[in-house]
């Protein structure tokens, strides 16, 4: 057994880290409380081969693999959780499910230029009705010769105001269920394509996500990925995937968190002494660093075994549930040490407990995690 | 034994329900989001009898029992928790004189409250005197018959809005901690008093906390509370009295959530069935409604033994402590019931987290509740 991080990965690691003290942190506070996309901060992310890290070169990415992924995004989530989804979404759920089930044709289109960090994509799975059971898709897709007509509404798409581009599911076939789904790549100035207004949300302020209408529109067949019919493996596998970046932005934001909280406990005063000499205050921080050193561990095993080609549809459920739940608890308590300090928009911590609240919910809620997990127990 | 509430108690419960219902609930959220102070809503609140729940009747308030204030407060909070601050507030300024203040001063302050629609703010915290209290800096230098005041007071329930305020300083060294400290009421209109900075905060938005700063503010024997260096004990006797109230913050809060998360889960549909019938969805109710039920219970015994003068510093502390730690994980929970959409300001659920989180806060964090009732537990056991 062997837990070391190879040259490449602790040098984009470090790259990362110190893009993020410098070009997020100083601003993060600023843009969450303007809800402004940091676009310019995005593009130079992108400059560092974040648009696709685990993609080849040949396709337009960095080339590295998904532990360097996981590395890159707790990196920059710590400096900013809004950039770490933004660029997790345009990896895992755009780039990798046209990298795994893209044609050459589509790979050229659609890989490069976002890979390359050229254009930004997003992922449009989630209905009003199919949240946390994605099966009950509703948008239809019918065939008319070598088209699809698709109409249907899709919401809280993160990217989805600022992208170029969607990886989208639908119903071509409602008599067969979860076999009924399949999946398209579109850009999003094909007429049809219609945004609504950004939402506003508890968190993650500087990320955009909205609903997405389809009225009418027209997509050719060679945009379709893989068969009809495999979209929701697409989907779930895709996912596999995403839950390691969200797992990852978890654990960056719990860092930041944790950080923070450290560095005040030894500050602040009270009964004569830092509150870093209380038990009670140094009880809460040694739970806090174990929890994320698990999380941590959690999730770059999930990553090492993806990079392997090993099915890890488990271990990517319990690295994004253990994570996003033991960010949540990190984030409270760091808030708590703080005190009315904590509570005030003055202080990093109050976004930082706003931020990780969005972990339990999105690419699958704890309990669909605990679900899938649960499932493949007792297969 | 009995549990059951009085007519009157009833009666004070349905006037609070009905005044949350049509005035509170139709306007928390916008108030939230600009943070914008209920002015109206209190005044209106002020009219039909819902603010200066204790002051006793002598002073033209409504001399109600804790435990009648907390059923009160526990309707209001229910609508928003920030306006249920804000009508604490007052109660929370004029304790220190229903304890420790003489006739006068009784008479003066504590009946303006009552006479018009007016704000009153309790000044204790300060930048570096938060948990611990007995760090404060204001100081008081006396002066011959006269006090002279100097400090700054930080997140200060309704200071921007107050027409005068109790305020705890320090007469002599600050290493004397807690002997020295002396409470005065000190009217808004005295020279030298000024409003600081607003908090931009988390929750409880509609809330105004603001700093308050005292420049060589002269003041008399007779805005004196209390004697000189009694203000540490008039400040704990406060909180033992006001910390119930919170408790029935963290009641309102939960029972609003517990309400919004079974209309919910009754409606939401996944895998072909209302996520009602999951039992992931039913563990996490029951737990709501236990969490509610034992905070009520907490709260009330601890309302209940202020009323028979049996005061005990650790009922208020449990009420408070479990009350504000169970609001935070049943308001949580709730945003994880309502997913994607308790994400977003379209429901009522994320307010619900972004408030509980200052019941673990103010008048003494979670922390300070765990000093008081070890502190109490350890000294029983001697």
């Amino acid at each position: 057994m062997q837990i070391e991080l190879t040259e490449e990965q602790r040098l984009l690691r470090d790259t990362c880290r110190e893009f993020a003290e410098k070009e997020l942190r100083p601003n993060a506070k600023r843009w969450d409380r303007e809800h402004r996309f940091p676009a310019e901060a995005v593009g130079k992310a992108f400059e560092l081969g974040l648009g696709g890290v685990a993609v080849p070169s040949e396709w337009g990415g960095a080339g590295m693999d998904t532990v360097a992924y996981a590395l890159a995004i707790e990196e920059i989530s710590r400096g900013c959780a809004s950039v770490g989804v933004t660029l997790s979404v345009n990896n895992s759920l755009f780039c990798d499910p046209v990298f795994k089930y893209g044609n050459d044709q589509q790979k050229e289109r659609w890989l490069k230029p976002f890979a390359r960090g050229e254009k930004i994509g997003c992922f449009g799975l989630t209905e009003p009705q199919a949240g946390s059971d994605a099966a009950e898709q509703r948008t239809t897709a019918v065939r008319k010769g070598d088209r699809y007509l698709v109409n249907g509404t899709k919401n809280w798409i993160t990217n989805g105001p600022v992208a170029n581009a969607i990886v989208m599911f639908t119903m071509t076939d409602l008599s067969k269920g979860t076999k009924g789904i399949t999946a398209f790549v579109v850009d999003t100035d094909t007429p049809g394509f219609v945004r609504q207004k950004t939402d506003e949300k508890l968190g993650i302020c500087a990320s955009p996500s909205c609903t997405i209408f389809f009225d009418n529109l027209e997509v050719p067949a060679w945009q379709r990925l893989g068969a009809e019919g495999d979209g929701f493996k697409i989907a779930m596998s895709t996912l596999d995937g995403g839950r390691i970046g969200i797992a990852a932005q978890a654990i960056g934001i719990g860092r930041a968190a944790f950080e923070e909280a450290r560095d005040y406990a030894k500050l602040r005063k009270t009964f004569d002494v830092p509150i870093a000499q209380h038990q009670a205050i140094q009880f809460m921080l040694a739970d806090m660093a174990t929890e994320l050193e698990a999380a941590r561990l959690l999730t770059l095993r999930a990553a090492a075994m993806k990079d392997q080609g090993l099915r890890h549809t488990r271990e990517s459920a319990m690295a994004k549930l253990y994570a996003s739940e033991a960010a949540n608890r990190v984030a409270d308590k760091a808030l708590q040490i703080h005190g009315g300090m904590g509570y005030s928009k003055e202080m990093d911590v109050e976004r930082h407990f706003r931020d990780a609240r969005i972990t339990e919910i999105y690419e699958g809620t704890s309990e669909i995690q605990r679900l899938v997990i649960s499932n493949a127990l007792l297969k | 034994m009995d549990f059951a509430l009085t007519d009157e108690q009833q009666r004070l419960v349905e006037t609070a329900r009905k005044f949350t219902k049509e005035k509170i609930i139709p306007v928390a959220q916008r108030l939230d989001e600009h943070g914008t102070f209920p002015k109206e809503i209190c005044e209106q609140a002020w009219e039909i009898g819902l603010m200066n729940a204790e002051i006793p009747q002598e002073y033209g308030g409504l001399g109600l029992s804790t435990l009648d204030h907390v059923l009160m407060a526990e309707e209001i909070n229910y609508g928003c928790a920030g306006i249920g601050t804000t009508l604490l507030g007052n109660n929370l300024a004029a304790m220190p004189l229903i304890l420790a203040g003489t006739e006068d001063q009784k008479k003066k302050f504590c009946g303006s409250l009552t006479e018009a629609p007016i704000f009153a703010a309790y000044a204790c915290s300060e930048p570096d005197a938060g948990s611990d209290v007995a760090g404060m800096r204001t100081a008081v230098r006396k002066v011959g018959q006269e006090y002279v005041m100097t400090g700054q007071k930080r997140w200060i329930t309704n200071a921007r809005f107050a027409s005068w305020y109790t305020v705890f300083g320090r007469i002599g060294d600050v290493r004397d901690r807690h002997k020295g400290i002396t409470c005065f009421v000190v009217p808004r209109d005295l020279p030298g008093v000024s409003v600081g900075k607003k908090e931009d905060k988390l929750g409880q938005r509609a809330s105004d906390t603001s700093d308050v700063l005292f420049e060589e503010v002269k003041l008399g024997k007779e805005h004196l509370v209390g004697e000189e260096g009694q203000g540490f004990k008039i400040a704990m006797k406060t909180f033992d009295r006001s910390r119930p109230w919170i408790a029935a913050g963290a009641c309102g809060i939960m029972r609003r959530a517990l309400d919004e998360c079974r209309r919910y889960a009754l409606e939401r549909k996944a895998f072909g069935q209302a996520i009602a019938q999951f039992q992931a969805i039913q563990f996490m109710l029951a737990e709501m409604a236990m969490k509610y039920e034992a905070t009520r219970l907490l709260m009330w015994k601890a309302s209940w033994s202020i009323g028979q003068g049996k005061l005990d510093a650790i009922e208020s502390s449990y009420a408070k402590a479990f009350g504000a730690d169970s609001a935070m994980a049943v308001a949580t929970d709730a945003v994880q019931i309502f997913g994607g959409y308790g994400y977003t300001k379209e429901y009522p659920v994320e307010k619900l987290m972004r408030d509980a989180k200052l019941l673990q806060i103010y008048e003494g964090t979670s922390q300070i509740q765990r000093m008081v009732i070890a502190r109490n537990l350890l000294a029983q056991g001697q």
